[in-house]
């Protein structure tokens, strides 16, 4: 099973989030989330007054997949999120060791 | 059975009175109703400016430690400066002694604490009409109470509380109801050099812009200003603030004719589109200078236009107020913006800014837009080169009186209890330390 980490641009939560239930995913966690990479910050002027905030506003989303989905559900995000300029975020896949459903007790890619 | 008798009483008393009323040969002037009740209307339409329309416009400017404080001060302030007016300062401002010689050109005396005064006594208007003086008496009531408020503006996120307590009552009494008199009242300074202030300009925003600038150096800078950041924490609520001076602002411009009359009904079509023009230009100007059009550039210009247009609202036509609109938002932005920053004094929300810088700009500018061929009512029986003297004139003079006299006051308060909060308190806001409560929980 795999642990995937995904942050992307807020605008484009909805187009990814329909692509990956095209593929069967069946569940996600949203967060909206800060941070900054190249795209570094915006600048928020207040009667001429200007404030460089170095954060910008992103989604992160974190899904479990068992090991034959994962692979594309990176592709999917990765096609779907892309606008081709900078800031379009970065996907991370982690090894899950476990996963288990708390109504059921259910362990494992049954969980999912 | 008694009461039919108290009846009876009253009815006999009402015709021993109206017998030597009749046989008068002049009978005393008598308000008209429709005119009473457009000023009582006005008053409320001040009142509502400060409570709550500058409440929200300088409470969404301030970070939200400071929310409650800005307010608090503000409505306290109000509270107190309509107290005062009613024992001292309407007597100080427009009482009934007027005195002979230079006194008489600074303030007048008599009718403390309202004496002479009852539900019949009248006010003279700029016509044979008058109003009733309890009326005349509230509407200048609320005038005084918005002039105090708005200098809080510029030293807002750092002022005790009891400061502002102390500070309010010295400062009305030196500086605010002298400049009334002088402005205003028959006799004084600047009414007799024929200086033209329709509504206020130099007595309530050169007054407070440059009584707030003179605070804000005694003050000294926020902690941490300019370098850390202090955005606004509710555009929104400055917004809604904005909205509600601008419609207060009629009962301010078209109730300082005094009548529900035409030059009410100039004042208020100017204060209409002069508003619009300086609303708008702030965001040109935004433009212009390589920025996007903003909430709070439209919500400076409205404010930057409704300062300018306030002396000229009755002595201008509509064109005239919207020129000066628009030259009043281009200039405040330049002080807010530029002049600010290069200088690095900490006028907090721009009360100088804004407010100062409008209304010298409005001051000087009625004086051009005054005259008939801008569309004035003015009949050019004043050369422009001398009424644009006279206007600078009462510019100048409100400038020096009142860095003078909040010097004495700021100081007087400095030297006593002190102006400025704790550096701990001031860091953790002054809601929590100054009044024990926070805006949002």
């Amino acid at each position: 099973m795999k642990f995937i980490i995904a942050v992307i641009k807020p605008f484009k939560l909805d187009e990814v989030r329909e692509a990956l239930g095209a593929i069967g995913v069946a569940g996600m966690t949203v967060t909206e989330v800060k941070g900054f990479g190249r795209q570094k910050g915006q600048t928020e002027i207040y009667r001429g007054a200007e404030y460089s905030t170095n954060m910008l506003p992103k989604v992160k989303l974190e899904i479990a997949a068992s090991d034959e989905v994962a692979e594309q559900v990176v592709e999917t995000i990765q096609q779907t999120a892309n606008t081709g300029s900078i800031g379009d975020g970065k996907i991370f896949v982690f090894d899950l060791a476990s996963a288990t459903r708390i109504r059921t007790g259910e362990s494992g890619e049954t969980a999912l | 059975m008694t009461r039919d008798l108290v009846k009876l009483a009253g009815l006999g008393m009402a015709a021993l009175l109206a017998a030597p009323a009749l046989a008068a040969p002049v009978a005393p002037p008598v308000p008209n109703p429709g005119n009473n009740a457009w000023m009582m209307t006005s008053t409320l339409l001040v009142l509502m400016m400060i409570l709550p329309g500058l409440m929200l416009f300088y409470g969404g400017l301030t970070r939200s430690k400071n929310m409650l404080s800005t307010m608090t001060q503000i409505g306290a302030t109000a509270s107190l400066a309509m107290l005062i007016w009613v024992m001292w300062g309407y007597s100080l401002a427009f009482g009934d002694t007027t005195y002979e010689g230079t006194l008489g050109l600074f303030v007048s005396g008599g009718s403390y604490f309202l004496a002479g005064s009852d539900a019949s006594s009248t006010a003279a208007t700029f016509t044979d009409e008058v109003i009733s003086k309890y009326v005349f008496i509230s509407f200048q009531m609320t005038f005084a109470a918005i002039t105090a408020s708005l200098i809080l503006g510029a030293t807002a996120e750092r002022m005790k509380f009891s400061a502002v307590m102390m500070f309010v009552p010295i400062w009305l009494t030196i500086v605010y109801f002298p400049i009334a008199h002088m402005v205003w009242a028959g006799g004084g300074l600047l009414f007799e050099d024929g200086a033209l202030d329709f509504a206020g300009g130099t007595v309530v925003h050169i007054n407070a812009g440059v009584s707030g600038l003179v605070l804000a150096f005694l003050l000294g800078k926020r902690r941490g200003w300019p370098n850390e950041p202090m955005p606004p924490h509710s555009l929104t609520l400055t917004m809604v603030g904005t909205g509600l001076l601008w419609v207060g602002w009629f009962g301010f411009n078209a109730g300082s004719a005094l009548e529900a009359d035409g030059s009410a009904g100039l004042a208020m079509i100017n204060t209409f589109v002069a508003t619009a023009a300086g609303a708008l230009a702030w965001m040109v100007v935004e433009r212009a200078a390589g920025h996007k059009g903003s909430a709070l550039g439209f919500c400076s210009g409205v404010i930057a236009g409704l300062v300018a247009v306030t002396p000229a609202a009755g002595n201008s036509g509509p064109f005239g107020a919207i020129l000066l609109g628009i030259i009043s938002s281009v200039i405040c932005y330049f002080f807010v913006a530029k002049v600010k920053a290069k200088f690095g004094y900490d006028d907090s929300l721009d009360a100088f800014g804004i407010h100062g810088v409008g209304g010298i700009v409005g001051a000087i500018g009625t004086g051009v837009v005054y005259q008939p061929f801008l569309g004035g009512p003015g009949d050019g029986s004043v050369a422009l080169a001398e009424q644009l003297w006279v206007q600078i004139f009462s510019v100048l003079v409100t400038i020096g009186w009142a860095t003078a006299g909040t010097l004495i006051a700021g100081f007087a308060v400095k030297a006593t209890i002190g102006l400025r909060v704790h550096e701990e308190d001031e860091v953790n806001g002054l809601d929590i330390s100054e009044h024990g409560e926070r805006a949002y929980n």
